[in-house]
């Protein structure tokens, strides 16, 4: 039974009760308790379910590689699955659930699958769901999906904050024990910008647990005195709570912090670090003996962690088994807290440092050459049998207890150093993998950029931990030009070194090598491993992806060494040339939240505004996206969608519509050679352009294609308004900027990007020129203002440029004017315009009324594979010009040659409207069994002013069939016939126009 | 307008002129320094005075700032003192929506929002960066009272939304 103890406890608050529940049983833990904590202290020690045979599982860890204590947290939108009860700080009134079980905890039907064991070997999956091939879709994947996964992804919107935060450092140094809070103190007393983030929420990492010395003084007062001087330096900031997780090229590293509530559920820092302290510690290995997954079975270091800073146990007796001297200080830490060792089973044939001196001088049992050979317990430790370490597994002697603390010794955290490249070194000695300090991940520079000090650059004991502190502090403070201090001398007891053990004992059969857990969390074992080997598996990352091993939500963490340490004595490979898998971002888990920051609600993203936009949703308008502006698509007035739109048309040829054309892109080209730049941009002339006129110009890509058109209005001698699609606009100013910098960096021309400076409103409709009129202040008349010309003045005591375009076929104005001033000048268009019918419309009214004009739109009738000629606009394309942009494309054979898809206009025989994208069908079908095809629709609608369906559509040579009948795929029905006939359905002499 | 975030936010009203020419080019110069009254700023850094200011946005692009309302005016004199040169004019007053963040913890504020360095020692009080905010392009600057915020007009209310966002009282930190 674990326990809570009477006294100690570093980080709890006894004055502080705090009430969760667990499953919905009540239960008390105190303030700084952790979730693993406060269950272990309320007597709760299975915790959990494993994934693949749902065995009963337990706390093992008391940090982030915890594999099996993971608990659903919160409720709706704050659901979170998978957190580490070993990371999460305990809540009053937190309602915390255990997961991958059902009906209970106690009680699991999946559990059957551990008496399935033998038949689910490792890559069952691979082998058992091979065939029939069409049972993977209907079967399997169903199958396996139902059962993949521990937690359930939450459903509801997620309602908490989240944010980014980005900042520049000289020094970041990740991890807050004493190695690097040594580090952060050299480099700030340097004068070094610094940073440090400790992922937890205290400082000063196993020192204190580990009863170090510093400076001559308990780790504990000399932590205390390092942080108040960290304090008071301005150049050094201090993060607790917050995980140094990737380290990226150049210097770019992300943290994901977790502040207090009621902050920000999550920060993601996004740092910038010239350089970087990987001060991440080192991570406890398990021992492989069988039964070593049974709850009550922990590491001997989280053990004395719980023990030292929160006062709880896992249980009254613990059997220690290690292969290594620092599990003796769990031992002993066990006793001073007045609970009982019955043995100490050490792997090794000898025991003679001083910490089992200590150990026995305590009067404690320590049995060397031993180690475990079964554990007794279902949902939890009731025994450890003894054995001999060299021997078959017989197990001479059951000793009674409720925990085991086991050591395989300690693997250095190398992820931060690994992230950008960081080679290892197998270090016999301490049997871990550790970094390679000639090899470390360089930058732009060839220089390395990441330095390892402490554990995590394998100086596990106290003394050479400061020491390599002080060796990063100085490498970095090298590099950015600055002078080091000499780091303070650490002590802690001497270890005699360990003796490798990956497998317990040596001998074990394969009944006791398939009950030794190498990955907690997905049910991997010492068997499937050598299986793998068996199997031909002989990469470690093959190994990884067959057996499942080190793929669960921590990582491999606990298991990864042992898992390729197996594997390598299955095949007689030395540990190093097997290597291992990849150390890759994160280190641990980040949320998406955290990962979107602001981008959520009302911050998604940006949603570009009209000056006109308040008026149109409180006219209840329809929007649709284009690029990310939202225009109104239609204004419904207690009638269908469909409805409004042929109202909108109608009204707009019969008597006068307000467009809102803010969107349309307004790029200013200004300079001497103005005129030469838009003749190689545009494929028509624009230098012949009179000032005064507007042309409509077309552009294409370097390969030919059509890319974007628009009407381009002289301004002035040397200046030029071109005017671009609502979505264009960024884009074709980058492209006139790209060409101007890197291609025609001589010629002399600016290019400015004022599409907001102005707000621009059709006035559209038989009735436009007398609405203008009233407003009054310029001259508007077919004289001054005639069809493809624009003139400057003032409507409505507004200042304004008046465009005679049209994109409908009716008489049409489009009016610029200063965007602030947008709103008064369509209010006045309305009030002056009332009795004269006028209206808004929206962009499907647009859209059907330059179809009926036979008028292309960009990216309906082109995809980017259409030329100009392709839509029959040969006329805008020079060929007096001896060149512009496409102009070498459009040369190019399967360009010019005459079977290509060009267009037309489309007339169902029936008058009904053609689906959209539907094909022209050809006799026949192609080598793959498709049927052939002759052509597509591009665009179709039903126009009001003819009372039918009318498309335009690309057909293989079109315009040379005029009168000729195609059938039209459907989705839902049977081909629909339709006539080829010219694309200009309404007005074809422009009559309507030019009035 | 103002967020009751832990630094207060507030929407300016300005005239702004983008020009663009020959920084080097005399005339350019004195046509610049005339329009504001201020002497021409040093690459990534602007000047100041009560009611105008300069800014330096790329090695051919000035920013000018002057009082609401004076924009078409100065755009006219800057055309004027620049007749026959080649140099580009454009009013953008209303092109733009500018924001001024003040209190301690105005740097930490666009810090969630902008890739840049805004520590007091690499973004000191004069200077001038056009950078990213949150998903717009902007550009913001030091001054002794706070920062100052520029964005294009349509994206004004995301860019206040953001701001009220980065500003709220429970996300507050301080690490410049």
């Amino acid at each position: 039974m674990s326990l809570r103890l009477d006294t100690g406890g570093r980080f709890i608050d006894r004055a502080t009760p705090v009430r969760f529940t667990f499953n919905g049983q009540p239960h008390e833990g105190f303030a700084g308790d952790t979730l693993a904590s406060a269950l272990m202290g309320a007597g709760r020690l299975m915790v959990g379910r494993s994934f693949k045979y749902h065995r009963p599982r337990g706390v093992v860890a008391s940090g982030v590689e915890e594999p099996n204590a993971l608990f659903a947290l919160g409720a709706g939108g704050r659901h979170e699955p998978n957190q580490r009860a070993t990371t999460t700080d305990l809540a009053a009134g937190m309602q915390i659930r255990s997961q991958n079980h059902w009906p209970g905890l106690g009680f699991d039907i999946g559990a059957l699958n551990a008496r399935l064991a033998r038949f689910l070997p490792a890559g069952f999956y691979y082998k058992t769901f091979l065939s029939p091939p069409a049972f993977w879709k209907h079967v399997y994947e169903p199958l396996i999906r139902q059962s993949a996964g521990l937690g359930r992804a939450p459903q509801a919107a997620d309602p908490d904050g989240y944010e980014h935060f980005h900042i520049h450092v000289d020094v970041l140094i990740a991890g807050g024990g004493v190695a690097g809070i040594q580090a952060a103190l050299l480099a700030g007393e340097a004068g070094a910008r610094v940073l440090m983030m400790e992922q937890t929420a205290h400082w000063g990492g196993r020192a204190p647990v580990d009863s170090v010395t510093v400076a001559g003084q308990p780790a504990q007062d000399w932590l205390r005195a390092a942080l108040a001087r960290l304090d008071a330096m301005k150049n050094v900031t201090l993060r607790t709570r917050c995980g140094v997780v990737g380290v990226y090229d150049h210097g770019y590293v992300l943290a994901d912090e977790q502040p207090p509530p009621p902050g920000p559920r999550h920060r993601l820092w996004k740092i910038r670090a010239r350089q970087v302290i990987a001060a991440t510690g080192a991570l406890e290995r398990p021992l492989a003996f069988p039964g070593n997954d049974v709850p009550g079975v922990l590491l001997a270091s989280a053990v004395r962690d719980y023990v030292v800073n929160w006062a709880v146990a896992p249980g009254r007796r613990t059997v220690i088994v290690t292969n290594n001297d620092d599990a003796y200080r769990t031992a002993i830490a066990l006793v001073e807290a007045g609970l009982e060792v019955p043995a100490i089973l050490d792997a090794r044939g000898q025991a003679n440092g001083p910490l089992p001196e200590r150990a026995r001088a305590l009067g404690l049992r320590v049995e060397t050459g031993k180690g475990i050979g079964k554990v007794r317990g279902k949902t939890r430790v009731t025994g450890a049998g003894l054995c001999n370490q060299r021997g078959s597994g017989l197990v001479t002697e059951v000793i009674p207890c409720d925990a085991v603390a086991m050591s395989g010794g300690w693997s250095p955290v190398v992820h931060l150093w690994s992230h950008c490249g960081g080679k290892l070194i197998w270090d016999e000695t301490q049997a871990h993998f550790r970094p390679d300090p000639a090899l470390g991940p360089v930058s732009h520079d060839g220089v390395a950029f990441v330095h390892c000090a402490g554990a995590a650059a394998g100086a596990l004991q106290a003394g050479p931990c400061q020491t390599t502190a002080g060796q990063a502090a100085g490498a970095v403070l090298k590099l950015l030009g600055c002078k080091a201090g000499a780091p303070d001398h650490a002590t802690a007891e001497a270890e005699a070194p360990l003796a490798p053990v990956w497998v317990m004992p040596q001998r074990a059969g394969p009944a006791l090598r398939a009950k030794m857990w190498l990955d907690f969390q997905n049910d991997v074992k010492v068997s499937d491993v050598q299986l793998a080997a068996r199997e031909g598996y002989e990469s470690v990352e093959h190994t990884k992806r067959y057996t499942t091993l080190g793929m669960a939500t921590d990582q491999g963490k606990l298991s990864n060494i042992n898992g390729l340490a197996v594997l390598a004595e299955s095949l007689g490979a030395g540990i190093p040339q097997v290597g291992t898998t990849t150390f890759r971002p994160p280190y641990t888990p980040v949320p998406l939240g955290a990962i979107a920051g602001q981008a959520r609600g009302k911050t998604f993203q940006p949603l570009r505004r009209t000056p006109m936009q308040d008026w149109h949703e409180a006219e209840g308008a329809r929007f649709e996206p284009v690029g990310q502006w939202r225009r109104p698509y239609a204004y419904p007035k207690g009638e269908s969608l469909a409805q409004a739109v042929r109202r909108e048309v109608r009204n707009t040829r019969e008597n006068v519509g307000l467009l809102d054309a803010s969107t349309l892109g307004k790029l200013l080209v200004k300079g001497p050679d103005a005129g030469r730049f838009l003749d190689l941009l545009y494929t028509n002339m624009m230098s012949s352009l009179k000032v005064g006129r507007c042309r409509y110009g077309l552009m294409c890509n370097e390969n030919g294609f059509l890319m974007e058109d628009g009407v381009v209005a002289r301004l002035g001698e040397d200046s030029f308004l071109c005017h671009t699609t609502s979505g264009g606009a960024e884009h074709i100013h980058q492209h006139m900027e790209e060409w101007l910098q890197t291609e025609w960096w001589d010629m002399r021309v600016y290019v400015a990007n004022l599409t907001e400076q102005y707000a621009q409103i059709a006035v559209v409709g038989p009735k436009a020129r007398q609405l203008l009129e009233r407003l009054g202040g310029m001259d508007v008349s077919p004289e001054r203002v005639p069809f493809m010309g624009w003139a400057e003045g003032v409507l409505a005591t507004i200042p304004a440029r008046v465009f005679r375009i049209s994109f409908s076929g009716e008489l049409s104005f489009e009016v610029a004017v200063p965007a602030k001033r947008g709103m008064a000048f369509w209010q006045a268009c309305l009030e002056a315009g009332a009795d004269l019918g006028i209206a808004p419309y929206g962009t499907e009214a647009l859209h059907v009324m330059r179809a009926e004009k036979g008028f292309i739109m960009i990216g309906d009738e082109t995809d980017g594979t259409v030329t100009p000629q392709d839509l029959g606009l040969d006329w805008a394309v020079s060929k007096k010009k001896d060149d512009f942009i496409g102009k070498r494309g459009q040369a190019r054979l399967h360009l010019s040659g005459p079977d290509r898809w060009r267009l037309v206009g489309l007339e169902t025989t029936d008058g009904s409207v053609l689906p959209e994208g539907a094909y022209a069908l050809a006799p026949g079908r192609n080598a793959n069994g498709q049927r052939n095809v002759q052509g597509r629709v591009t665009s179709t609608y039903h126009s009001p002013t003819l009372g039918r369906g009318i498309a335009m559509g690309l057909v293989r040579r079109g315009p040379e069939r005029m009168g000729e009948v195609l059938e039209f795929s459907s989705l839902d029905g049977p081909p629909v016939p339709a006539r080829i006939v010219s694309p200009v359905f309404y007005d074809p002499d422009g009559e309507k126009q030019n009035v | 307008m103002s967020e009751p975030g832990f630094v207060s936010v507030s929407e300016l009203g300005a005239g702004m002129i983008a020009l663009r020419g020959d920084l080097r080019s005399k005339v350019f110069r004195k046509a610049a320094e005339a329009g504001t009254g201020l002497k021409l700023p040093a690459p990534c850094t602007i000047v100041w005075d009560g009611a105008r200011a300069l800014g330096w946005m790329a090695p051919d692009e000035l920013l000018l700032v002057v009082p609401e309302g004076e924009g078409a005016v100065t755009v006219a004199a800057l055309e004027h003192a620049l007749a026959g040169q080649h140099a580009l004019v454009a009013d953008v007053s209303d092109a733009r929506a500018m924001f001024h963040i003040s209190g301690p913890g105005a740097r930490e504020a666009l810090a969630k929002l902008t890739p840049a360095d805004l520590s007091p020692a690499a973004f000191p009080v004069g200077t001038l960066r056009r950078t990213r905010l949150g998903q717009v392009a902007g550009a913001l600057w030091a001054e002794e009272r706070g920062l100052t915020v520029l964005c294009f007009r349509s994206v004004a209310v995301y860019m206040r939304d953001l701001l009220a966002d980065a500003s709220h009282p429970d996300a507050a930190l301080r690490v410049f």
